[in-house]
């Protein structure tokens, strides 16, 4: 891809979780986490060899040899310092809803299910939440169905938590003492407005919100190149959709 | 022949009764033994609990999983997410589920490998962190609270065994003696451990024995725990011998599965009749 092509929105997105990742050892990219998973990526690029990264699914960015369970147990152990999850539903007190709307288990709309997020949540220090579809039906007052919480009971074993969320809109921190969002920055071409107005839940923000910083030409250069081309391993639609890589299907 | 060796794919379809639980693997790797789906749903059966280890939430895996559904041969099933990855939904599940026609036990990925592990153990349960404050936990019966017994004031989850009736898989291949080899991914492995019986279909028999051989021996699961295996070149599919899914293929059936009368069309020509007939 031709670097003069300004950065698309994929592109702002995973540059802003590779910010998030700094002076991580080993980040796990999930399920169906292919802007996580680019952004994982790239940060790494930028570690010099700090930051490995694991994509579940994938053969060529996976050094675990003891089946699924693995990722589940180094997690137990420490061993995975950042994870990325999402939600159908995502509220202001970061509980996230992977099973469906409505009153649970005649759910108006079901999704495909709650995967390691009712553990990983708890386990990993540093759960990046990401959503493409920042509305009032995504992120609301309060979920439907709680596949995982994002803040725990005093005497509940939690060293993990959300640290971030990510729309198509903006980057929020998350603060875990007040188990509250606070805006960090919007991303260019919106406003803090339209956050407001898309938003479902109350959330802090500056007097001064910042924009989300665009990634620079080396970084660009590191998505479209190297990055693209091992994100095209696991996620072959969407290497083609957002970096133009042709596969053979 | 030794005795796991079964002649066809409808002959392991026949040893998997009615009602049975059964588990599939998560479908990352070639282990969806979509020959012995389609031998299933020509066979009839009804009332499978499927257990999906953990998820059936890859192109194939959910391929496989919501065909049967579709097709009406399960009842309920037990797992932490059932989709086509990256191409969306599974049509037939998120139906079923809508319409009311199939029981979900929710369950979340380190649980489910817990259960199994503990199964594969004989063990009854296994404790697990998290889970405590979700709406997964207060709606599943059979997992519990309890206190650590080792430091009191530290509540932690157990869950009960899983212990399937049978376990179905595919591998690439298998040797002489009927052991199946599987490469890094242990899943099968514990499956293979944790169930009742064990049905696998594999591309190609090899001569000689993986135990010979101590870098394939590490990858292999020994024949006496596979009750019955069969030959299927390309029984794994939709993936391609290149190592990746067949993405066309699993859009296809997505796109038919959206729709009751295309699904059956698709059953019909695809598993009904086309298998049936020799290439």
């Amino acid at each position: 891809m031709d670097d003069a092509i300004p950065a698309r929105a994929e592109e702002l997105q995973a540059n802003a979780i590779a910010d998030l990742l700094g002076g991580c050892r080993r980040v796990a990219v999930g399920m169906l986490s292919p802007v996580p998973g680019a952004g994982a990526l790239l940060a790494a690029h930028l570690s010099g060899g700090q930051t490995q990264v694991t994509i579940l699914g994938s053969r060529a960015h996976s050094r675990f040899t003891n089946g699924g369970a693995e990722l589940f147990d180094r997690a137990g152990r420490g061993g995975i310092d950042a994870f990325f999850l999402s939600g159908g539903q995502i509220d202001g007190r970061a509980n996230i809803n992977l099973v469906g709307t409505g009153d649970y288990p005649h759910t108006e709309v079901r999704w495909s299910g709650s995967f390691g997020s009712a553990y990983l949540y708890f386990m990993v220090p540093r759960v990046v939440l990401f959503r493409w579809e920042h509305s009032r039906r995504t992120l609301v007052e309060a979920v439907d169905f709680i596949s995982a919480p994002g803040v725990s009971e005093p005497g509940v074993h939690r060293p993990g938590g959300p640290v971030a969320l990510i729309t198509n809109l903006c980057l929020f921190d998350f603060d875990r003492a007040r188990a509250r969002f606070r805006l960090r920055s919007v991303h260019p071409g919106h406003t803090l407005e339209e956050v407001r107005d898309q938003t479902g839940f109350d959330f802090d923000a500056p007097a001064a919100v910042p924009a989300t910083p665009l990634p620079d030409a080396a970084r660009l250069a590191a998505l479209r190149g190297p990055v693209a081309r091992q994100i095209a391993d696991i996620y072959p639609a969407f290497a083609e959709r957002v970096f133009g890589l042709a596969t053979a299907q | 022949m030794k005795p796991n060796w079964q002649d066809d794919v409808d002959t392991l379809a026949a040893q998997v009764p009615d009602g049975a639980s059964l588990t599939v693997q998560k479908g990352d790797e070639r282990d969806v033994p979509m020959a012995l789906a389609h031998a299933l749903v020509r066979r009839g059966v009804r009332g499978l609990h499927v257990i999906t280890l953990p998820t059936a939430a890859y192109p194939a895996s959910g391929m496989m999983v919501d065909l049967l559904i579709g097709a009406g041969c399960v009842d309920s099933v037990e797992t932490s997410g059932i989709s086509l990855h990256e191409l969306g939904a599974a049509p037939r599940f998120t139906q079923a589920v809508k319409a009311g026609r199939l029981k979900v036990l929710d369950a979340t990925c380190p649980a489910v490998y817990a259960a199994l592990q503990a199964g594969a153990k004989g063990q009854p349960f296994a404790p697990l962190r998290g889970l405590i404050g979700t709406d997964l936990l207060r709606h599943r019966g059979d997992y519990r609270v309890i206190d650590n017994p080792f430091a009191p004031g530290d509540p932690i989850v157990v869950v009960p065994a899983i212990n399937g009736d049978v376990a179905i898989f595919h591998a690439e291949m298998a040797d002489a003696e009927g052991n199946v080899w599987i490469g890094r991914d242990r899943d099968r492995l514990l499956a293979a451990h944790a169930a009742d019986k064990v049905l696998v279909t594999v591309d190609r028999c090899v001569p000689g024995c993986f135990f010979d051989d101590e870098a394939l021996a590490a990858g292999a699961i020994p024949a006496d725990l596979v009750h019955g295996l069969a030959v299927v070149p390309g029984g794994g599919a939709p993936w391609l011998p290149d190592g990746r899914p067949d993405l066309a293929a699993v859009r296809r059936y997505q796109q038919a599965a959206l729709d009751d009368d295309r699904f059956e069309a698709w059953l019909q020509a695809e598993v009904r009749v086309r298998d049936a007939v020799p290439a």
